[in-house]
């Protein structure tokens, strides 16, 4: 594969990334990225020192709430009260402790947990510090930040069906948009959420078919044939939205999915209220991510959709119908993407407003690549998308001197870092973007 | 990528055969043309089918509903055009009267018509970025955040240094914002060039890190004394000289806007850096081999594109806004696309492609408050050519043409 990759790129994006994960040689390239991996774990250790101990005073304790602020199945459980200073210093040992390790003998396969861990403890650093002296409802944050990632991670499965066969999809944004103004529209002029949701897939799979049409059929370049849907979306649904759902606001009051616990499972302490406690549609994305990893990776159709995003002209000699799969793919995508902006109004607030998507789509996309255009971390980069959207609200609430705006561009910063192969290596399906041409 | 968009348009060649000259330029306006009437034809069909009256007049009968029909349509375009141009009527009286020496119904008069030539100012710049990063074959989707940041910079340098003259803060302050917008836009370009990492992403990226950033300064640092996030106002020597009194806005950025096409137009077809940036965006390996620097080619490509867009809010800051709201950009992010593709990113191309958007946009107000259209009509319209002139085959179809048999050479050569 590593060969096939590389003839098929350009020369222009070899450098630098070019080099398969399956290099068994000690390449350069990876033993510096090794060695600025380790160097990053040591300075979050110190800056967990310098910035969270540093600041904190001897003697108090960080609540945490594991129980949600409202009525639920689950059982209660006691808080977790932290002492804030030990704490501390525990985690920021720790993260140089792991850094090190890092720098002098290398984790080797467990990098990536070990990365994941650290990150952990930053975070739970600045939980701790931030809520010092108070108490903070952990669940609830946690909760939040499902109901928050859960748009997210749609957008970012929307983008491993399109990307993964080997279409680019910038419109994703535009077919959330769509969809969620459909279903606002047809689930108030039906009086049932159930069509209103069918509707909006399907019309955001109308969508996905438009992109795979001018991408296939016409070989319009993907990125403007992605904006190109990204400027229809947002001109008809804030054309719909002024001439008949703001003047009648009837057409706009589609209602909302009803919190569903699932029987048992709810009953879990900490777990239970915060996955499955929720409303249909985000049990249907956990469904889905779980069913996209299995169908990716396990079945003969995820075989073929990784083999036309790779390399297409094989795929075609071994007797894959490229163009038919990359259509199905493409629309199926955009029908994922149409449930992430079903769940924006069915899902929470449930009404429609113009522009309600405000870069969801792009955020999704972003998680796509931190997660290395993988279900499950797609899953997990939209986890941490969500979690400091709504750190960002709290921090306001716990009156941290940190500018809550700062807290908003971090997703996107982590974004560029890992695209630029700073932290780990995010390696784009080889063929995407190019339109297949039969030979 | 980038590289389909402008193989098929290069410049047209010195050709001392005129007859074939013309035949060239027909050649290349052919499919923006057809693709902006086709677009026209298409939202004015949205507008009939959205209308109540219609189906109204329909239920009475057929005659009645395609007469219905009809007025909307007129009601529709003819706001539109008197809220772009203005009243032909009224133009034409104020115009007799100020022969006569009675200069005061100008203003009104042409009032439509500067406040269109207004709106293209900021088109020109924005579309001029994307179209040079285009020929460079770098894909510039973050003009909106160089944008904000050029705004940014431009009016910090604005209203921080007091008492300068004209002639040295004006510069300064338009030059700040061309910096501003630049390094925001440099950053991608570097990092395309020496990680691989795409531009279309991390432009994207840099597009959300600017308006927080922009939410930030404007709710503290920046932020003038009272409650509303805006800046502080420029100081008087830092505005871009008005060339016509009060209600009318028009100020002297068109021209320097037009002159930054011509200098575009110069540095793209007439500079040998022009060259090297072209051959980059037309093809890398070629480019490497000939031992152009492609690392330095890139980041310059999007450093000037920045820099455009970031000139694009210092002359609206400078000769409109005097200050910097939070809400800033209009959405100037993907109608740059647009401008760039109509304009088949050629500087003559984007100007028109630019005054053609100046007036739609300065229209569709009018023709909101007139024909109840909501403004949104322009976004569809804008999307319907984005896509015509991307897929031309789809005009091709609509209208058999022939294909252009030099196109399919051409085509066929790639």
């Amino acid at each position: 594969m590593s060969a096939m990759r590389q003839i098929a790129r350009g020369e222009a994006q070899q450098k630098g990334r070019g080099i398969s994960a399956s290099t068994t040689l000690i390449d350069p390239q990876a033993r510096r990225r090794s060695r600025t991996m380790g160097i990053l774990l040591i300075l979050i250790g110190l800056a967990i020192y310098l910035f969270f101990v540093r600041t904190s005073e001897a003697g108090l304790t960080t609540a945490f709430g594991l129980n949600p602020g409202r009525q639920t199945a689950a059982m209660e459980v006691p808080d977790l009260v932290l002492p804030v200073l030990p704490s501390l210093y525990f985690m920021a040992i720790a993260s140089i402790c792991i850094g090190v390790f890092q720098l002098a003998r290398g984790w080797g396969r467990a990098e990536g947990s070990m990365l994941g861990l650290v990150a952990l403890f930053l975070t739970m650093a600045f939980l701790t510090w931030a809520g010092k002296g108070k108490s903070l409802n952990l669940i609830g944050i946690l909760e939040t930040t499902l109901q928050r990632a859960t748009p997210i991670a749609l957008a970012a499965l929307s983008g491993v069906l399109c990307e993964r066969s080997g279409i680019v999809n910038i419109a994703i944004e535009g077919m959330m948009l769509t969809a969620a103004a459909t279903s606002a529209l047809v689930g108030s002029l039906t009086h049932s959420i159930w069509i209103g949701l069918i509707a909006s897939l399907l019309m955001a799979g109308l969508l996905g078919l438009l992109l795979a049409v001018l991408s296939v059929r016409f070989k319009v370049n993907q990125v403007i044939s992605g904006t190109a849907i990204n400027i229809l979306a947002t001109g008809v649904t804030s054309y719909v939205s002024a001439r008949y759902m703001q003047p009648n606001q009837a057409l706009n009051n589609p209602g909302k999915f009803p919190n569903l616990p699932i029987p048992l499972l709810s009953r879990i302490p900490v777990l239970g209220p915060i996955f499955f406690e929720t409303n249909i549609l985000v049990y249907l994305m956990l469904f889905l991510l779980v069913l996209i990893h299995v169908m990716l990776y396990y079945t003969r159709w995820g075989l073929r959709t990784r083999a036309i995003g790779e390399h297409p002209h094989a795929a075609a000699t071994l007797g894959i119908d490229v163009i038919r799969m990359r259509y199905t793919n493409v629309a199926l995508g955009g029908m994922v993407a149409g449930l992430g902006g079903a769940f924006l109004v069915l899902g929470s607030v449930p009404r429609f407003d113009e522009l309600m998507t405000a870069g969801k789509g792009f955020i999704g996309l972003a998680a796509l690549i931190f997660g290395k255009w993988n279900p499950f971390g797609a899953f997990g980069a939209s986890l941490i998308f969500g979690f400091t959207d709504t750190l960002q609200a709290k921090l306001q609430i716990l009156e941290v001197p940190i500018p809550s705006q700062f807290m908003r561009m971090l997703p996107y910063l982590i974004t560029m870092v890992v695209l630029a192969g700073v932290v780990g290596r995010a390696q784009a399906p080889a063929a995407e973007g190019q339109p297949y041409e039969k030979q | 990528m980038p590289e389909l968009l402008t193989s098929r348009d290069t410049a047209p060649p010195a050709d001392p055969d005129d007859s074939s000259r013309s035949h060239r330029l027909w050649a290349a306006i052919k499919v923006p043309l057809l693709a902006i009437i086709t677009a026209l034809l298409l939202s004015g069909l949205l507008v009939v089918v959205t209308d109540t009256r219609v189906y109204e007049a329909f239920g009475q009968s057929f005659a009645a509903g395609v007469r219905e029909s009809v007025r909307v349509l007129l009601v529709t375009y003819g706001a539109l055009f008197e809220g772009s141009i203005g009243n032909p009527a009224s133009m034409i009286r104020a115009l007799a009267a100020w022969i006569g020496g009675d200069g005061s119904q100008m203003s009104l008069a042409f009032y439509p018509l500067s406040e269109s030539l207004v709106t293209a100012t900021p088109y020109i710049l924005v579309g001029l970025a994307v179209a040079l990063g285009f020929r460079a074959g770098m894909f510039n989707i973050g003009a909106e955040g160089q944008y904000v940041i050029g705004g940014l910079a431009s009016v910090f340098v604005g209203y921080s240094l007091k008492g300068l003259p004209t002639l040295i803060h004006l510069p300064l302050m338009l030059l700040a914002g061309v910096v501003g917008g630049g390094l925001w836009g440099a950053i991608p370009g570097l990092l395309r060039a020496t990680t691989g990492a795409h531009e279309v992403i991390n432009t994207i990226m840099m597009n959300y890190i600017a308006f927080s950033l922009s939410d930030w300064l404007l709710n503290g640092p920046m932020k003038r004394e009272g409650f509303r996030p805006i800046t502080p106002e420029i100081q008087p020597g830092a505005v871009l000289p008005s060339l016509f009194p009060p209600p009318i806005r028009f100020h002297a950025g068109f021209f320097l806007a037009l002159a930054c096409a011509a200098l575009v137009y110069w540095l793209l077809f007439r500079t040998t850096t022009g060259f090297s940036l072209r051959t980059v965006g037309a093809n890398p390996h070629a480019a490497r081999y000939a031992g152009i620097n492609i690392v330095g080619s890139m980041v310059l490509a999007m450093f000037l594109s920045g820099g455009l867009a970031g000139l694009a809010a210092a002359t609206d800051i400078s000769g409109l806004l005097r200050y910097m709201p939070n809400a800033f950009s209009a959405g100037y992010g993907f109608d740059s696309i647009a401008l760039a593709l109509l304009g088949r990113s050629h500087p003559v191309g984007v100007v028109l492609a630019a005054l053609l958007f100046g007036f739609l946009r300065a229209g569709a107000s009018r023709m909101q408050s007139v024909a109840r259209v909501p403004v949104d009509i322009i976004s569809i319209l804008q999307a319907m050519v984005i896509v015509f002139i991307a897929a031309p085959e789809i005009i091709r179809y609509i209208y058999r043409l022939r294909t252009d048999h030099e196109a399919v050479a051409r085509e066929a050569a790639l």
